[in-house]
């Protein structure tokens, strides 16, 4: 499984960062970038709750 | 995720996003019985947040109206039943009806989450001219303003005043805020920090006079001027009140459900009527993670409590607490503004930038030894690793030797 960030939709408003900090950082410019693609069945959950809770749905889980 | 089979009926009250995550949660969860949705507009459910930032922005088209989903993914994928432009006037919790007008509606389970209304200045009824910014209809209202060239002064400094006055500053219309406390944005984010933030504005060109009240709006039919306690008159085409709001629970009267700056809760959102769970701006609920009484008035709170609520409501026999490290923020002028925690701290310390000088700073607050809070201006990729530590219960000093690690990293990152 694979997380995808549309950047088209994405603010950088960080939830997603502090839902599943070892995927999402926020860099200086207030631009997401994504520190790993594939996600892990134990992260899962976590992942899927900053998907869950971005402001924009910009965040999605493919398989 | 499970459900209680015996609930039938699930009704959501209040069609803004705690309500849509409410009805969403149910369905992920596994709810197939009858969901109904009600909302006092007449819109489908949208995303405020944009209404007093992009929406009011200088350009040219139209913004996109910030629907969340179209009618027919409602209706149809979802199964609900949408009851909007009318709001709830009754809760009968001993029959289990909400009265909406002359209608009942029956549940088995119910989320109350009728939001809140923006605070009137009394004596402006009936001018044209005056909006608060809270609704769809408001925001098309100021926009048109705006775009008219009004003059504009917004009554009330806080987040909402201030996008609005960011908007009108963009567009280059004369703008003028005017606050009745000498500090703004206290309740939020403390009185160092609100002054801090506030002075943004005068770095931006928009006038901003604290600590004097509002007399009277005046005007033949619509506004043309804004009488200061002081006597002083500011000519005004447009006038924004921002000056908070209050949760709507008026029609809960009588019903036996606890009311007290909003709706009380206990950790799971249930308000202690069987059946009965509340979200979103509504509800004073008791927030485990940060061990105090809370009601949010964010984005963040609603979207999360209104699916938790949803759970717990349709699975009360397993209802699971609901805490969270509160998190808002607010776009001014080419800054963004973040708060995550809770600003009732023993101490507040600047950690990197300086509002002095810079439209860019990072402030951590302290409460006992613990970190509490953590407030940045243009530090979108600090905010984040402060709000972790929150969650974990991060002690003071860690907090303090983390944030003098960025800044080493932060000067090393300059220099090479």
């Amino acid at each position: 499984m694979k997380v995808c960030v549309d950047y088209g939709k994405c603010t950088g408003l960080g939830i997603c960062e502090s839902l599943a900090p070892d995927y999402f950082e926020v860099n200086d410019a207030g631009d997401l970038v994504l520190l790993k693609e594939d996600v892990s069945p134990e992260d899962l959950q976590a992942v899927q709750e900053a998907v869950d809770g971005c402001p924009t749905e910009a965040l999605s889980i493919e398989d | 995720m499970s459900v209680d089979t015996s609930i039938k009926n699930f009704v959501v009250v209040g069609a803004s996003l705690a309500g849509l995550r409410a009805v969403e949660a149910a369905r992920k969860a596994g709810f197939t019985g009858t969901i109904t949705l009600i909302g006092a507009e007449s819109h489908l459910p949208y995303d405020r947040p944009p209404l007093s930032k992009v929406f009011l922005e200088p350009g040219a088209d139209e913004p996109e109206l910030p629907f969340f989903r179209e009618e027919a993914t409602l209706r149809d994928d979802l199964g609900v039943e949408l009851l909007l432009g009318e709001p709830a006037s009754g809760l009968d919790t001993e029959r289990k009806v909400v009265k909406l007008g002359d209608r009942e509606i029956p549940y088995d389970a119910l989320v109350i989450a009728t939001g809140s209304s923006p605070r009137q200045l009394p004596g402006a009824e009936g001018l044209a001219g005056v909006y608060a910014l809270r609704t769809l209809d408001d925001a098309l209202g100021v926009r048109a303003a705006l775009d008219r060239g009004a003059r504009t002064v917004v009554i009330g400094a806080g987040f909402i005043g201030s996008e609005v006055a960011s908007g009108a500053n963009k567009r280059g219309v004369e703008v003028t805020i005017v606050e009745a406390l000498p500090t703004p944005l206290v309740r939020a984010t403390g009185e160092a920090m609100g002054q801090a933030i506030a002075s943004l504005h005068e770095r931006n060109g928009t006038i901003l006079r604290c600590g004097v009240g509002v007399r009277r709006l005046e005007g033949e039919g619509k506004v043309e001027r804004v009488v200061l306690d002081d006597g002083s008159i500011i000519d005004a085409d447009l006038v924004v009140v921002g000056i908070g709001i209050v949760p709507n629970t008026a029609w809960l009267e009588g019903s036996g459900v606890a009311c007290d700056n909003g709706v009380v809760c206990d950790e799971t959102l249930w308000t202690g009527v069987p059946g009965v769970y509340a979200a979103g701006d509504v509800a004073n609920w008791s927030n485990p993670t940060l061990g105090e009484r809370q009601r949010m008035e964010n984005w963040t709170a609603a979207a999360e409590q209104g699916a938790a609520a949803a759970r717990n409501a349709l699975d009360p026999a397993n209802a699971k607490p609901y805490g969270t490290v509160p998190y808002f923020w607010s776009d001014w002028y080419d800054v963004r503004i973040q708060f995550v925690g809770s600003p009732q701290a023993d101490e507040v310390v600047l950690v990197d930038g300086d509002p002095a000088d810079a439209g860019r700073w990072v402030a951590l607050y302290r409460r006992g030894d613990r970190l509490i809070g953590a407030l940045t201006v243009n530090g979108q990729t600090e905010i984040m690793k402060y709000r972790v530590q929150i969650m974990k219960g991060g002690s003071w000093e860690d907090a303090l030797a983390f944030a003098q690690s960025r800044r080493v990293a932060a000067a090393v990152t300059r220099a090479s």
